[in-house]
């Protein structure tokens, strides 16, 4: 019993006890697997005081979170009295039925939905096509190709926001999805993610081996690749998701309330001069529900994917 | 797309059918044939859609926009482009709007990204321990990045609120007054940049993460036999380590902080939001360019704007690689 439990012990402890164990245990895969954990610098077991400020650290990034709901399940003299509200009132479902109302947030979630969705799809396909090309293909200028990719990350948008948008009154786009579809449908980090991760976690033997059995690049790519690169697919997906559905400046130039998607929508909460401020927190709180219910869902997948797609020292 | 690159020569060179008829000799040419395009041409096929689509909704509108500045172009008509050379460029430059812009995104900058990226790393820091619930700690940290500026921008607006905000109320405790966060022009830029550290210190703070966790354990070692404490260890080797993700994140959130335009208007509620506050006391640029565009109907000089905010990031990196150049020399 003792012996089965070290390793999952180890895992979590201290260096020093660590390498204790590694001494007594037997050689073999288990020891290997305690040695690389020898007592160096950064390997300190946190203390009460890391824990501490890591409290306050979730804290500071959480509580905004909850006040909103707070609020927003509040009526308006509740939230403006002093001192302010610290627990949930009851009236939650009537402050986002009106909410949803005033800002005509069904018809922003569904663009939102559509927008973010398709723009992250797209955005996947091709930077997988364009990573698997720049990881494992030879050609021609690819690497002035691959430092193009990251130069344009350099561009920010708002640059050409003046031409984007007379194009897209020419193109009769104006309060149209497309509009904001259209010019994000792929992505540089995208791109640079994937070749990160094919470099790596694609062989070359695999992609020779399906050239050497007659296989045209559509065809490794499709049967070999993707396979593959389902999970930083996954993970991509999400992040240019949440990217796309928070998008600001773009879609809140070229939509009008008419048509807008959930950021745009939300401005309109605020716009007013006559100011309800539980009917406000109660639509910041339904324009973020579906992402932070994707992030306590999925929420280690988009870690461990941004932290994949680190550059690292 | 990709498929006609690599398909469609298989129909059409060959007048006979693909299969049966042609030779032997014939057919192993052909094959090979398609195997050096394939292996030529997919590659481009694969990267095209990339640079198709930045080419015409990126780089095109860049170089578009330089032609618009020198154009008097109202948003009403906008086919009507009337030249007028770099008059838009003296104008703003005799602009004190822009000064003052150009000075608020700078301040905003700083007041965002300096306190930003130092709790970002001590964050990691602290990530980087042993722990347990780690995966809690990370993803409670990355939880303000899955908020829209719009939400993030509403919620703070409030916890600022002069008369029963929460961080007025907190303050109260404390034995301070009432600030007022949306007139005092430091204050209100305090309290925009409060929203865009909330948002993006953690997402900063995990890139740091990746970046430690690749730093070889030897070095620790090394530095904790020469002596070193925990504290000099994290100067002279974590640090050091991560340094290029350090200039990655610097430069990044300079170009974010160069666009910053939601969260200042939405802090200022509607009617003052465009114009940065009543006195423009937090207007930055992204928000001058949305004002001459759109409130005030000139593209010509929202497009002179833009092109300000361009060489303001250029002057910038430049700044940043002598400094970092200057740095290296000194170490």
């Amino acid at each position: 019993m003792t012996t089965d439990s070290i390793p999952v012990r180890t895992a979590d402890a201290p260096p020093k006890s660590a390498r204790k164990t590694g001494k007594s245990a037997p050689p073999g895969g288990r020891s290997r697997q305690l040695f690389r954990h020898p007592g160096a610098g950064r390997q300190h077991h946190a203390g009460p005081l890391a824990y501490i400020l890591l409290g306050i650290a979730a804290l500071f990034s959480l509580f905004p979170l909850y006040w909103t709901m707070v609020a927003a399940s509040s009526d308006n003299t509740r939230v403006t009295q002093t001192p302010p509200p610290f627990l949930p009132g009851p009236h939650l479902l009537d402050n986002l039925g009106k909410a949803w109302q005033d800002a005509a947030l069904g018809k922003a979630m569904l663009n939102s939905l559509i927008v973010a969705g398709v723009i992250a799809l797209s955005t996947v396909l091709f930077a997988t096509l364009a990573g698997f090309a720049f990881a494992k293909l030879r050609f021609k200028g690819r690497n002035i190709l691959l430092m193009l990719v990251i130069g344009t990350m350099l561009v920010p948008p708002q640059l050409g926001v003046v031409p984007l948008f007379m194009m897209m009154t020419e193109l009769g786009w104006g309060q149209q999805l497309p509009a904001v579809i259209f010019p994000t449908l792929v992505s540089a980090v995208g791109v640079f993610f994937m070749r990160q991760y094919l470099s790596e976690a694609l062989p070359d033997e695999l992609v020779e081996a399906g050239r050497v059995d007659g296989a045209h690049s559509l065809r490794i790519f499709w049967s070999i690749v993707l396979p593959i690169a389902r999970p930083p697919m996954a993970v991509l997906f999400m992040i240019t998701f949440v990217h796309a559905w928070n998008d600001f400046f773009w879609p809140f130039i070229v939509l009008d309330m008419s048509n807008p998607t959930v950021p745009v929508a939300l401005t309109q909460l605020s716009a007013g001069y006559v100011r309800d401020q539980s009917l406000i927190m109660a639509g910041a709180l339904l324009g973020t529900l579906p992402l932070l219910a994707m992030f306590i869902v999925f929420g280690r997948q988009i870690v461990g994917g941004i932290m994949q797609g680190a550059v690292k020292g | 797309m990709a498929i006609s690159t690599s398909t469609s020569p298989d129909g059409a060179p060959g007048t006979a059918p693909p299969d049966g008829t042609g030779t032997g000799a014939e057919r192993q040419r052909r094959r090979t044939l398609l195997h050096r395009l394939d292996v030529h041409g997919a590659p481009y096929a694969f990267v095209a859609p990339f640079f198709v689509v930045f080419a015409a909704f990126s780089f095109y509108p860049l170089i578009y926009t330089s032609w618009i500045s020198l154009h008097r172009v109202e948003l009403s008509t906008l086919n009507v482009m009337e030249w007028v050379g770099f008059d838009n460029y003296t104008a703003l430059w005799e602009d004190d709007r822009f000064w003052n812009a150009l000075l608020n995104t700078f301040t905003i900058g700083v007041l965002s990204t300096v306190p930003q990226l130092m709790m970002a790393l001590g964050l990691a820091h602290l990530l980087n321990y042993q722990l347990r619930g780690s995966t809690f700690f990370r993803v409670a940290a990355l939880t303000p990045y899955a908020t829209s500026v719009g939400a993030a921008a509403l919620v703070f607006t409030m916890l600022f609120e002069r008369d029963f905000g929460m961080i007025n109320w907190m303050l109260s405790l404390v034995g301070i007054d009432n600030i007022d966060f949306e007139n005092n022009k430091w204050a209100a830029q305090t309290a925009i940049s409060t929203i865009v550290i909330w948002r993006w210190t953690g997402y900063n703070a995990l890139l740091y993460l990746a970046a430690m966790q690749a730093i070889p354990r030897d070095r620790y070692e090394a530095a904790a036999i020469d002596g070193a404490s925990r504290w000099q260890q994290f100067l002279k080797v974590t640090v050091p380590g991560i340094r290029s993700t350090i200039v990655f994140t610097i430069v990044l959130s300079t170009i974010g902080a160069t666009q910053l335009f939601g969260e200042p208007l939405i802090f200022g509620q509607g009617p003052n939001g465009i114009t940065g506050g009543a006195d423009n006391q937090y207007q930055t640029l992204g928000l001058l360019l949305y004002e001459e565009g759109w409130k005030n109907y000139q593209m010509g000089r929202a497009a002179t704007v833009a092109w300000a905010m361009f060489l303001l990031l250029i002057v910038l990196f430049v700044v940043q690689r002598v400094v970092k150049r200057v740095l290296a020399r000194k170490a």
